[in-house]
């Protein structure tokens, strides 16, 4: 479609004046924040596998979220941000706390998703916690289901912001990291 | 819910040697057998008739009948069903297991094991499947006395334990449940000699949420809510299949226009999942390229989901008794002149990608899975079909628009034309696009002129014989050219009228069962409703749960590095397996 739904906001080209100008705030944020870009860590705790798919899309030429300084890390070690999909379930829930435990300080906890921002559809079950929230601290929710990549983004500037507050309202032990603490 | 006993019927009752019961869909046969002769009679079914183990239902019906239920359905090729049932006596719930004669039904017996208790005797293999092992001993929580409201324990127990190779030089390599990209969760335990795979067993079910569970005592509008979350990519398919298998317990039918416009939403799924797919592959083999004009033109198909339905899912289309939104003439000629341009420059990116001798090397003669094997397993879907297995739920057994009569839409092959009498450009899917230089990826059936847009015999099913990892890729692309096809003319026919048929909750005990072909390969949801009005009982078997074992079966012999392209090549959902 060569006019676009109205509800696709800027961001989405590169071409797009607005967009490149906000995208380009972000990324001068996330270097003033970061002095480098910001990684992300995604956790599937046990979703349907939509929010996935559009944490993925955020990578692909349309979002392109490299250009913006984020991008999607292979371990938790090396994570600012933890993006966390599914209600966590029951086998999933040990193996989503030692995550978020490799995450070195501050650690941002994004829930993404209805059933990661409250259990979703699934509330009741045998097999999940009833949302991250009854897991791990969460900073940051995208409700959804799923949420738009817009939607994503905008959680992650949020996400950027907290990171900026944590480090501010921190002394120096806080960026040693948990783990060596 | 129509008792069908035609004459092919009774002979398949004999074969089986059972006493006859009502059937539950049209073309079903449904017999009950003693438990002793339980295997012989799905032995003699699958090598009698060529069936396939299409799901297996078990059910608690103590507070009723004083047993547990059996129930083993078979996909019989000419549009037929077998169902094979059994009871199992609540005071020694235990029945001879038919995995050795049939090895369909592994994962099945395994399950009913875990959710109900019930042993099956003889099983080559009785570890736990869908309960992780911290998960107590004697606690079935798909029994009706099991209350989900009550936290269960965590216990210690065994590590699970993996087959192990022992020899010289032979490596285990465990991964997951979490990996290194955006994927969802699974264990993989691979045993290698240096680079070659010599094993791979995975261990799946970390997504399991309960979901059968959890929608027993619900409404079957709530229920659907549900159905639709099974998994993301499949939303659409599993609702459909979900609304039919309801509509078939209400005796009601979704009207003409609802049905063409499902098949719209059904062949949109298609299309952008397996066009990513395609896309995907190629990170398999590290052509950049072909992943990011994958993942741009999934998008843009996704962005045209949202635009027909409010959601990049297709979520919210399907309701019981037909569907939410309408498609009308002005955006259905401008989905359809979005398809064509998207349709081109999908044909480039095959070609790009077919053009690329070193990406279509890695591809050949990786990963195959013989066709043989994967007949045993039951395997469906692109998977069964780019192993010479030629089977797909629309033409197999036709739904929604697929069926033949006052809702197939039968096209020309030429021209389309668009709702306002205008004619349509061909479409380029058709027969262009797919081949690239060299390669003609059109395999048998499909491309060409004269697309059937209906169901029945004319309807085109792709298959190729090798069984690797170019076949799945290439039987994806001829798939993609036929669901193009397939939307421009459904929509340049579409039937008027109403778009949801009414109906009231039912209030007499029933059960149903419906499949649908999601870009996986058949979904089968099998529906019980009681008195009440509620959902008794829910069995999903998803594309995805007999493939994972094939999947398994077919790395050994690849490298390791391999594994990650083979397993795209499949393209199977962890969601919609765990449930």
């Amino acid at each position: 479609m060569s006019t676009l739904h109205p509800l696709i906001p800027m961001l989405q080209s590169r071409q797009d004046e607005d967009a490149s100008t906000l995208g380009q705030k972000f990324s001068d944020q996330v270097q003033r924040v970061l002095q480098r870009s910001m990684q992300i860590r995604h956790l599937d705790a046990g979703s349907c596998n939509g929010c996935d798919w559009e944490i993925q899309s955020l990578l692909c030429p349309a979002y392109d979220m490299q250009r913006l300084g984020l991008d999607i890390v292979a371990s938790p070690r090396h994570a600012d941000c933890l993006l966390v999909t599914g209600s966590v379930t029951r086998h999933l829930e040990i193996a989503a706390i030692r995550t978020w435990e490799a995450m070195p300080a501050p650690g941002i906890v994004i829930a993404v998703g209805a059933c990661a921002c409250g259990g979703g559809v699934l509330q009741g079950s045998y097999c999940t916690a009833g949302g991250v929230k009854n897991v791990l601290p969460v900073d940051i929710s995208i409700p959804g289901c799923p949420p738009r990549p817009q939607a994503l983004l905008h959680g992650l500037m949020l996400a950027l912001d907290r990171i900026e507050q944590k480090l501010h309202h921190s002394n120096h032990e806080f960026r040693i990291g948990r783990s060596e603490a | 819910m129509t008792d069908v006993v035609t004459s092919p019927a009774v002979d398949l009752q004999q074969l089986s040697g059972g006493e006859l019961l009502p059937s539950r869909v049209p073309g079903e046969t449904r017999v009950v057998v003693p438990l002793v002769t339980l295997p012989r009679a799905c032995q003699v079914i699958v090598d009698g008739v060529g069936a396939r183990l299409a799901t297996m239902v078990a059910q608690d019906e103590r507070a009723e009948t004083g047993s547990f239920t059996l129930a083993y359905t078979f996909a019989i090729p000419d549009r037929r069903w077998m169902t094979i049932e059994c009871q199992v006596p609540a005071d020694s719930p235990a029945f001879p297991s038919v995995t050795p004669l049939v090895p369909a039904a592994h994962w099945y017996e395994r399950e009913a094991r875990d959710m109900f208790g019930l042993e099956p005797e003889g099983h080559p293999d009785l570890r736990r499947l869908v309960m992780h092992d911290d998960w107590p001993a004697g606690v079935f929580p798909l029994r009706k006395d099991f209350d989900p409201s009550i936290p269960v324990p965590r216990v210690e127990a065994d590590p699970y334990r993996f087959h192990t190779l022992h020899g010289d030089g032979i490596v285990e390599i465990p991964v997951g449940p979490f990996h290194a990209g955006v994927i969802e969760p699974g264990h993989f335990r691979f045993a290698a000699v240096g680079e070659v795979v010599l094993a791979l067993e995975p261990r799946l079910f970390y997504t399991h949420r309960g979901i059968e569970k959890l929608i027993e005592g619900k409404s079957l509008d709530h229920g659907l809510q549900i159905a639709e979350r099974i998994c993301g990519v499949c939303s659409l398919s599993h609702a459909v299949t979900y609304c039919q298998a309801a509509e078939q317990i209400l005796g009601i039918e979704a009207p003409p226009r609802a049905a063409v416009i499902r098949s719209i939403g059904l062949e949109l799924e298609r299309l952008y999942n397996h066009v990513g797919d395609a896309g995907n592959m190629c990170a398999g083999v590290g052509f950049m390229v072909g992943v990011a004009h994958g993942a741009r033109l999934k998008d843009e198909l996704q962005r045209l989901n949202e635009q027909f339905t409010g959601n990049r899912f297709l979520r919210g289309l399907s309701a019981i008794g037909g569907v939410r939104r309408d498609l009308d003439v002005e955006f259905a000629a401008q989905m359809s002149l979005e398809l064509a341009r998207i349709a081109r420059e999908f044909g480039e990116l095959t070609a790009m990608i077919l053009g690329s001798e070193t990406t279509m090397e890695r591809m050949r003669r990786t990963g195959i899975l013989p066709g043989d094997l994967a007949r045993a397993l039951g395997v469906v879907g692109v998977g069964a079909r780019a192993s010479g297995i030629d089977l797909d739920t629309r033409r197999d057994h036709p739904y929604a628009a697929y069926r033949d009569g006052e809702t197939a839409r039968r096209r020309d092959g030429k021209t389309a034309r668009r709702p306002d009498g205008q004619n349509l450009p061909p479409s380029p899917a058709v027969g262009r696009g797919a081949g690239g230089e060299g390669y003609s990826a059109v395999g048998r059936g499909a491309g060409g002129e004269g697309h059937s847009a209906g169901g029945g015999e004319g309807f085109p099913v792709p298959t190729r014989e090798e069984g690797d990892v170019a076949a799945r890729l290439l039987v994806r692309i001829d798939e993609v050219a036929v669901s193009f096809a397939l939307i421009q003319a459904l929509i340049a026919e579409m039937p008027a009228g109403p778009l949801i048929a009414g109906w009231t909750p039912p209030t007499t005990d029933a059960a149903a069962f419906s499949a649908t072909e999601s870009p996986r390969g058949e979904n089968l949801h099998w529906l019980r409703v009681n008195a009440q009005g509620t959902i008794e009982r829910y069995r999903v078997r998803s594309a995805s749960f007999p493939n994972w074992p094939a999947v398994a079966a077919a790395a050994p012999g690849n490298m390791v590095p391999d594994f990650p392209l083979i397993n795209k090549s499949f393209e199977l959902c962890y969601a919609c397996l765990d449930r």
